[in-house]
């Protein structure tokens, strides 16, 4: 495989595998990530999968980019190119009023009734690709393609925690109040930022996620339950 | 030893608890946050004597006030040049000195400085996330924000009268150009746009916070509608949004984005730059990764020296008059 090595400043390495986004691209990126954690180099402080590179910081006192370059170099060689297969992770969402503000919008755009939104968004299979913009904002991929959606013109600001947010390919659910310019289809009592030290975050990048319809009673119920920890 | 109660009668925006950072959940979205500049906020805490990394509160050109309630602690300021008021006294930043019950401290913008650091010889009592009590500004997860009206609790508090005093400066910061790596996307832009970022000037804007800080200055055309898929950010990283302007990502930086990035400023130089204000001009200068990690490397140990001299303490008002005396007797100094 070919990757490209790039120093970045003085204390990381970013690793990529190619320029435009591809299943292929991300499950390099996915098994180097792998290969690292389980052969961790002195002085490598963390690794950050993207989708079509994966950044190798270290600490510039310990380590270089030459001896990390050799090292992922190394961990390349011996790495097995398959998908890795990540853990199953199943997410409720309420698809009702007031939690899903853009859902007609959404219908009248791509030309379904709402029902088949939602239909088409809990028979797509997900998967987390990365994470960004905020403490775990997971972009997860695989929305199908009848009910893509560009973003809007203008964010709107104030979207709750906990919404269900799609663009295009990508759903998101939010951990924070935060503005956005997705739009809002639901919104989930599971929490992304689960508030367990030994697990704070509850997807692991290359996880697969679906989603679980529930009806607005439930989400009332879990929301009260996870609000309790 | 005892408990200080100290209630805060001003705090402007932006004013946080720091400790040094929460690395190593980038791959969350995480950024490791911690102090905007490493140096000052290490160097309130060797003046002190504490264990590095320990909880402080970083102050913004917002200020602080404090009015001590219950209680006694000696404290260090650091960081650019503020205002410190204590006791009918006006000083300047750099100094430790003790604050008693029922006397108040201002800490307020100076002649230069965005950050000022305030290290408590005891422990600050704050909320911790993933094991740090590092603020991360967008969310307010950890130690949080400063607010007025509420009480800072130090426990272990000690009165040290052998570190009072002013604080030696660093005198091994650089005062050039800030340095940085060029790419990872320098090859994406126009090809004047990399020879402008080096050599005309920027400015400080006001979008400024703890997330970035945002430059006015020459357009960095792109090379085409270019838009890359969202790849990891560092802090230090130079961003160029669409139409041209140039974003120094800093402590709070978001962890992935599709920006194309012209270069990264070496980790020292991002708490340099740390400490500049609006309109303040800023030059760039290009180095290689090789001689950034040596003029890093370089740094860390200057800084590991200055850190242990300034943590070795003074001695008694009385220690410090006979060794004064000591040392001006003496016909070879």
């Amino acid at each position: 495989m070919n990757a490209r090595f790039t120093s970045i400043a003085d204390h990381a390495l970013l690793v990529t595998f190619a320029d435009e986004i591809s299943d292929n691209a991300h499950d390099l990126v996915l098994a180097l990530d792998k290969a690292l954690a389980a052969n961790m180099l002195d002085g490598v402080t963390e690794t950050v999968p993207a989708l079509v590179n994966l950044l190798v910081s270290f600490d510039p006192v310990v380590t270089d980019h030459s001896k990390v370059e050799t090292h992922v170099r190394q961990c390349l060689e011996a790495v097995e190119i398959q998908a890795v297969k990540g853990t199953v992770r199943q997410v409720e969402v309420c698809y009702e009023a007031p939690f899903a503000p853009d859902l007609d919008a959404v219908a009248a755009a791509v030309g379904l009734s709402t029902d088949a939104v939602i239909n088409a968004h809990l028979a797509a299979k997900f998967d987390v690709l990365m994470y960004g913009f905020a403490p775990g904002y997971a972009y997860l991929s695989g929305a199908p393609e009848q009910i893509h959606v560009p973003r809007k013109q203008t964010p709107v600001r104030d979207v709750p925690a906990g919404s269900v947010i799609i663009a295009g390919a990508q759903c998101l659910i939010t951990t924070l109040t935060m503005p956005t310019g997705w739009s809002i289809i639901g919104r989930s009592p599971t929490r992304i930022l689960t508030g367990d030290p030994k697990h704070p975050f509850l997807f692991d990048v290359g996880d697969r996620v679906t989603f679980q319809r529930i009806d607005l009673a439930t989400f009332e119920r879990l929301n009260r339950e996870t609000a309790h920890g | 030893m005892g408990e200080a109660v100290l209630s805060v009668s001003f705090a402007g925006p932006l004013v946080t608890v720091q400790d040094a950072g929460r690395p190593g959940h980038m791959r969350y979205g995480v950024p490791a946050s911690g102090p905007m500049d490493r140096l000052a906020f290490d160097a309130a805490h060797a003046a002190l004597g504490n264990a590095q990394g320990v909880s402080a509160i970083e102050i913004s050109l917002g200020g602080l006030m404090l009015h001590c309630k219950e209680g006694a602690v000696t404290l260090a300021i650091t960081g650019g040049d503020f205002v410190v008021e204590h006791g009918g006294q006006k000083t300047s930043s750099w100094t430790v000195l003790s604050l008693h019950k029922g006397e108040r401290l201002a800490i307020r913008a100076g002649t230069a400085g965005s950050w000022a650091y305030l290290a408590f010889a005891g422990r600050l009592g704050s909320e911790d996330w993933l094991g740090s009590q590092a603020t991360h500004s967008t969310s307010g997860f950890g130690g949080g924000a400063v607010q007025t009206g509420q009480s800072l609790e130090i426990s272990d508090a000690t009165i040290r009268d052998d570190r009072l005093g002013a604080i030696p400066q660093a005198e091994f910061t650089a005062t050039g150009p800030i340095r940085a790596v060029t790419g990872p996307q320098d090859h994406h832009f126009e090809e004047t746009a990399v020879a402008r970022f080096l050599s005309e000037a920027f400015t400080v804007t006001d979008a400024y916070d703890r997330m970035g800080m945002r430059l006015k200055g020459p357009l960095l055309g792109l090379d085409g509608a270019l838009s890359i898929p969202s790849e990891p950010i560092v802090r230090g990283s130079v961003q160029v949004s669409g139409d041209g302007v140039a974003t120094v990502l800093l402590a709070d930086h978001q962890t992935t984005g599709g920006y194309p990035k012209i270069a990264t400023v070496i980790s020292c130089d991002t708490d340099r730059l740390a400490q500049w204000r609006a309109g303040q001009p800023v030059r760039f200068t290009a180095v290689s990764s090789a001689q950034a990690l040596a003029d890093v490397r370089r740094f860390m140990v200057q800084k590991a020296h200055y850190l242990e001299r300034i943590s070795v303490p003074r001695g008694s008002l009385e220690q410090r008059l006979i060794r004064e005396n000591l040392i001006h007797g003496c016909a070879f100094d």
